[in-house]
């Protein structure tokens, strides 16, 4: 069976990488191929490389307040590339109103603090369609 | 006097009766006690835990080394300097809140600027969208920062700037401020973090490849020696690597590291250690193990007082006085029952305190939701009133001093940290294990391993993993809306088409040339932003003569 990918992204001018480094550890850890982008990604270069690397999930994190701007903009990439088959989740400081106005904009989750890992693991495995 | 032997060996005669038979039936809670930092706790400690020599190892306030605290009086001459880190939106909402912080008894300003400004781009720039004035502060030119201070004297109050890779371009604006405001430079009092270093290792707002972005954090401190004596040209901080997940172990000792990395670098263009060492301040985290946290103030300010006496050969006490600025811990704040975080910060804040802190923010309970709203920003400054004022603890001098667990824990740190200094060292020094990755790879394995003990129940966070309850998010959240960037894009336009172009592009000229030479960039700097050069104008000449750095 192929191995579930995913990839981790960090949009934006954040530093703050804590999250994504722990979540990319924990999903290598849960068995999934995982790809770390580093810091600093515009939405195009977060597609781009999603479509190079071919992978089922995109996860993006966030905690500056830029979210409502960026992530709704890598969906809307996928979209125009034809690759919204990817599955598009996200996390960092991000207030409950937002979270509806996000999953509005196509993101299908949002983890906030202290989300243990094990939720995003389960997200992903319900959520994977497969060959 | 006992004798440390007959303590010892009474302590054995404990251990083996009468705790041996409580255990049988009270077991104790955990197989082993340790702390994050892998600090074995022990059941008891005695004075045989704390073989000091008094005179040697903790001496007197205000004297080497320095290890209870670095005035002579402590709280009992002032009080720590309140200083709430805030900035967001525009300059005209944070010059707002400012007025307000000063009117509620905060008694120092602390500059928040958002990404954009951090990273050297204008509110214009495509990279900027979507960040700005969201973290911070939008600053695009000198009109921002005069509105930032406007009505503020700044010859009356000390402000302290995070701020790095456009360290001087900010501190270029300040001076330009002050100097309309008509304070000479020789009066300002504040602070610059202008500590690269740690950008790199953990909080990621670098632009600049290693070797100029030094530079620029050298040219910053001397222009300071030379023009503003009483500001502190530097903030070495340990805030953000402990954020980024390191043990407390690992701040003292990846912070020092680069201490000593910037004293060199200094030392190596020919100035004297004692010429700009005391003007070195740095900036630590206040984190959740009370006593250790405690022993960790007092550790580093003993490490880095050893630090500079024996190794740099530094003469003056005040080249060997590690004064810091401290914040209690972002990261321990919960989205979860977010008043919870009240109490959090009030027991981190005190920790700071008994540690023997210059200044102190604390956090505001929605932290891990959003900026702070007014009223927890003002909750937040009242915990540290209530320490200052109730808690009577400022009317003493270390007052944990002596305690045999914290004197234990405070040799423990020192230990600790002074071993991980020397592979530092062995591996070439700091920028070295950065380019290794080194030491960005021991806080990321920290940071995983206390995750992995928070989802084990190891670590039990309240709200989180254990006494958790179904809840409402709450309401009142503070917004910073798209109408702040369009308005900031807007007023940068307006100045742009009024400013003298010629003169811009000559500053800007002057700047690039300047850049290519080893001579002190802050006058051309300076001179820049005079003109009206944009932050991002003057980052771009910086880049185009600098190039940029590529995270590995």
């Amino acid at each position: 069976m192929k191995k579930i990918r995913v990839l981790i992204a960090k949009p934006g001018l954040d530093g703050h990488d804590r999250g994504a480094k722990v979540i990319s550890r924990a999903l290598r850890d849960a068995g999934f191929e995982v790809i770390y982008t580093g810091i600093r990604q515009t939405p195009e270069q977060i597609v781009n490389t999603a479509i190079q690397e071919d992978v089922d999930f995109i996860g993006l994190s966030c905690l500056s307040g830029a979210h409502n701007t960026l992530f709704p903009k890598v969906v809307e990439l996928l979209k125009e590339k034809g690759a919204d088959d990817i599955i598009v989740f996200g996390g960092g400081v991000i207030p409950a109103e937002d979270i509806d106005f996000l999953k509005s904009k196509g993101i299908r989750a949002i983890f906030g603090p202290g989300t243990p890992t094990e939720e995003t693991i389960k997200f992903i495995k319900e959520n994977f369609k497969g060959e | 006097m006992d004798d440390i032997r007959e303590i010892e060996k009474e302590k054995e005669r404990w251990e083996n009766t009468t705790v041996k038979k409580s255990i049988e039936k009270f077991p104790e809670r955990k197989d082993e006690f340790k702390t994050f930092s892998h600090i074995n706790i022990k059941r008891l400690y005695t004075p045989a835990d704390v073989q000091f020599s008094y005179l040697k190892d903790l001496g007197f306030p205000g004297e080497y080394p320095f290890t209870r605290g670095v005035q002579p009086t402590m709280y009992r001459g002032r009080l720590w300097t309140m200083r709430q880190y805030a900035g967001f939106g525009t300059a005209e909402d944070t010059n707002k809140r400012y007025h307000y912080l000063l009117k509620a008894g905060q008694t120092g300003l602390s500059v928040a600027f958002d990404l954009p400004t951090q990273i050297g781009y204008d509110s214009d720039h495509p990279m900027a969208e979507g960040e700005v004035g969201k973290c911070g502060v939008a600053i695009d030119t000198l009109k921002d920062m005069e509105i930032l201070f406007d009505g503020i004297p700044l010859d009356k109050v000390t402000t302290s700037m995070t701020i790095n890779s456009t360290c001087a371009i900010i501190l270029a604006m300040y001076i330009a401020v002050a100097e309309k405001q008509g304070v000479p430079q020789s009066e300002l009092k504040g602070t610059v973090q202008n500590d690269i270093l740690k950008e790199y290792i953990a909080r990621g707002t670098h632009i600049f490849p290693p070797e100029p972005s030094m530079r620029l954090v050298r040219d910053v401190i001397l222009y300071c020696k030379d023009n503003l004596p009483q500001w502190n040209s530097i903030s070495i901080s340990g805030y953000h690597i402990r954020e980024a997940g390191a043990t407390a172990i690992q701040e003292v000792a990846f912070t020092l590291a680069n201490g000593i990395t910037y004293v060199q670098k200094i030392v190596e263009s020919g100035v004297d250690v004692d010429e700009f060492a005391g003007r070195l301040s740095f900036f630590f985290n206040s984190h959740n193990n009370f006593l250790e946290e405690v022993a960790k103030f007092r550790a580093a300010r003993r490490l880095w007082a050893k630090i500079m006496k024996e190794r740099f050969k530094a003469k003056k006490p005040a080249s060997m006085m590690l004064r810091f600025h401290t914040q209690t811990a972002g990261c321990t704040l919960t989205a979860q029952q977010p008043d919870n975080n009240i109490v959090r910060v009030a027991m981190q804040a005190l920790a700071a305190v008994l540690g023997g802190t210059q200044s102190l923010h604390t956090n505001s309970r929605d932290e891990a939701l959003a900026l702070p709203t007014e009223d927890s920003a003002e909750i937040a400054l009242r915990t540290q009133q209530i320490i200052g004022y109730e808690s009577g603890v400022a009317d003493f001098i270390d007052p944990l001093g002596g305690s045999y667990v914290v004197e234990s824990l405070t040799d423990e740190i020192e230990r600790g940290a002074t071993e991980y200094i020397r592979k530092i060292e062995e591996m070439g020094g700091v920028m070295k294990a950065i380019e290794l990755g080194y030491i960005q790879k021991e806080i990321a394995d920290s940071a995983y391993e206390y995750q992995k003990a928070i989802e084990e129940k190891k670590y039990i966070v309240v709200g989180v993993n254990e006494f958790v309850k179904p809840e409402e998010p709450p309401k009142n959240i503070l917004k910073v809306d798209m109408g702040k960037e369009l308005y900031q894009k807007e007023k940068l336009r307006k100045i742009k088409e009024s400013r003298d172009i010629d003169r811009v592009k000559k500053s800007l000229e002057n700047l690039k040339s300047v850049a290519k030479t080893d001579e002190n960039l802050m006058p051309s700097i300076i001179e820049c932003v005079k003109s009206m050069a944009s932050l991002g104008e003057i980052s771009d000449a910086l880049r185009e003569v600098f190039g940029e750095y590529k995270e590995m």
